[in-house]
């Protein structure tokens, strides 16, 4: 049983019905929410429903999606820690769905917005805000190539626990982006990246003793 | 002799009246179109896929829901959706500064004594998207030469209205407000500097910055200052509002040049509003395609003063 794991391992109250009500919801759900968080704002931009500037208006909307899908993938820990609600066997369907709807958000900007690809490699090298976001991009990939059991098995668990830190780097990177990408200090991104910040934060505690309870590798 | 305005833009760039009204029935998906109806709709849909990166007057619904006016909210729909508190009505304008008259003029007199005409006038974001839209105003050169420039005058210093109340975004402190803009005399005093009060023939609306705006067609977005409520002539440069904010990104100047980038984004190209979602963008022109202010920039180094 899930909650049985919970650290204080309470069955009871709200936290216990809520871990019971996700067992009930097949992970599928997940990619099919990603799927519609695509398929919903390009067939609005098709229709006109995005308004004017629908190539903006859905890289924008793509964007935030992917956003808030890591921002729920990083929350699943501490909401396990200190709501003792137990949803973990989502975090790697969230994190390929984040990586699908971030391919669709750089599809459009690829493919719909900027099309030149000798722009495309300029602006990747000389704006910074760019550059960001790519080099988030890029540190899904490997996560996302590592994803499966197998890969945990050949990889050893440590290696594979020490390359998924990456995910510490990329989400605030991704929102990093996010607060660059608007004209001035905005608050909604910031929001974001504090957010963010916090649930890094509430992980540090756990880190640190494991890593102190490590054996020391150099002599 | 007086100046006549002169543009690029021919009666083919601009969509027959007939045409427009049937693409709008057409949207709204009315049954039984008229005969008219359906010709007009069909020559609007062919002329559409290479009509889009001309200048075609961009739809009104387009342009009075799609705006940059952070005094509002800093989503594009933020004006259209909270710009309706604002009164715009008694509104008065002053002029002062380095003139022989200081005026306050109100709105009502300015409709009165200026002379308004129509120009279709190419409209460029710093942000990187256009439109074209049909301004209803007078020149600005006809407004400070009522008020009588003072020869030490260098520069024109423009505010939008203060008054958080009905403009909530000033409640935030995104921007120093007022949001303030500035032009040099000599780009003040060009033929092509308008004083808005209407647009597609009909008053302005308050999310597009009613009731007087400055139009700046040549320069980026930012430069047309919404809601005006003073005009100040000066001897020095005025500070301005995203030059403040920001002045690596945004100069005093900001002409359109595709040569010269944004730090975060290419200006080379521009997408259409309106043009759909598989359009692309078109090629940005030199001082936004009024190749006639040029001279105003002779020997300055645009790079520098971006």
């Amino acid at each position: 049983m899930t909650f049985a794991q919970t650290p204080m391992g309470r069955t009871g109250g709200m936290a216990a019905r809520i871990g019971r009500l996700a067992g009930h919801v097949p992970v599928a759900t997940v990619y099919v929410v990603g799927i519609l968080l695509i398929a919903w704002p390009f067939m609005q931009a098709l229709t006109g429903a995005l308004g004017p500037d629908p190539v903006r208006t859905l890289e924008q909307k793509l964007g935030l999606s992917a956003l808030q899908v890591l921002v729920v993938m990083l929350a699943l820990t501490p909401l396990r820690r200190f709501a003792w609600i137990n949803l973990l066997r989502f975090r790697r369907a969230l994190g390929l769905t984040a990586l699908m709807i971030v391919s669709a958000h750089l599809a459009v900007w690829l493919f719909l917005d900027v099309r030149d690809p000798a722009r495309i490699w300029n602006d990747i090298l000389r704006r910074p805000w760019i550059t960001v976001g790519m080099a988030a991009f890029l540190m899904m990939l490997p996560l996302a190539a590592t994803s499966s059991g197998a890969a945990i098995r050949r990889l050893g668990a440590a290696a594979w626990r020490r390359l998924h830190m990456l995910t510490y780097v990329l989400v605030p990177l991704a929102a990093v982006h996010f607060v660059m990408v608007r004209k001035g200090w905005q608050i909604e991104p910031l929001i974001y990246l504090a957010f963010i910040v916090l649930l890094l934060t509430l992980r540090l505690e756990q880190l640190l003793p494991r890593r102190r309870n490590k054996k020391r590798s150099r002599p | 002799m007086r100046w006549r305005f002169k543009t690029d833009l021919t009666e083919n760039d601009v969509t027959p009246e007939e045409v427009f009204r049937a693409r709008r029935r057409f949207m709204a998906a009315a049954a039984g179109a008229a005969a008219v109806g359906v010709l007009a709709g069909r020559t609007a849909a062919a002329s559409r896929s290479d009509a889009v990166l001309k200048d075609e007057p961009t739809r009104y619904e387009d342009a009075t829901t799609y705006n940059n006016f952070y005094e509002f909210g800093t989503r594009k729909s933020d004006p259209a959706r909270l710009a309706g508190q604002l009164t715009v009505r008694p509104w008065t304008v002053r002029i002062d500064g380095l003139v022989d008259r200081p005026l306050e003029l109100s709105l009502d007199d300015l409709l009165k004594e200026m002379e308004i005409e129509e120009r279709i006038y190419r409209f460029r974001c710093v942000e990187g998207w256009a439109m074209v839209v049909p301004w209803n105003g007078f020149m600005l050169r006809d407004l400070l030469r009522k008020a009588g420039v003072r020869k030490e005058a260098r520069y024109v210093a423009f505010e939008t209205l203060l008054r958080p109340s009905e403009m909530p975004g000033q409640k935030g402190r995104l921007l120093e407000w007022p949001y303030r803009e500035g032009l040099r005399l000599d780009e003040a005093m060009h033929p092509l500097t308008l004083m808005a009060t209407g647009m597609y023939g009909k008053p302005l609306p308050k999310q597009n910055g009613a009731p007087l705006r400055l139009v700046v067609p040549w320069k980026y977005g930012f430069k047309s200052i919404k809601s005006v409520v003073r005009i100040t002539l000066t001897e020095k440069q005025p500070p301005t509002t995203w030059n403040m904010m920001a002045p690596d990104e945004y100069g005093f100047y900001a002409n359109v040049n595709p040569n010269v980038d944004h730090p975060r984004w290419s200006q080379a190209t521009e997408r259409l509003l309106g043009s759909g979602l598989f359009a692309g963008s078109r090629p940005t022109r030199m001082f936004n395609g009024y190749d006639e202010v040029a001279e105003l920039y002779r020997g300055m180094d645009l790079r520098k003063y971006f």
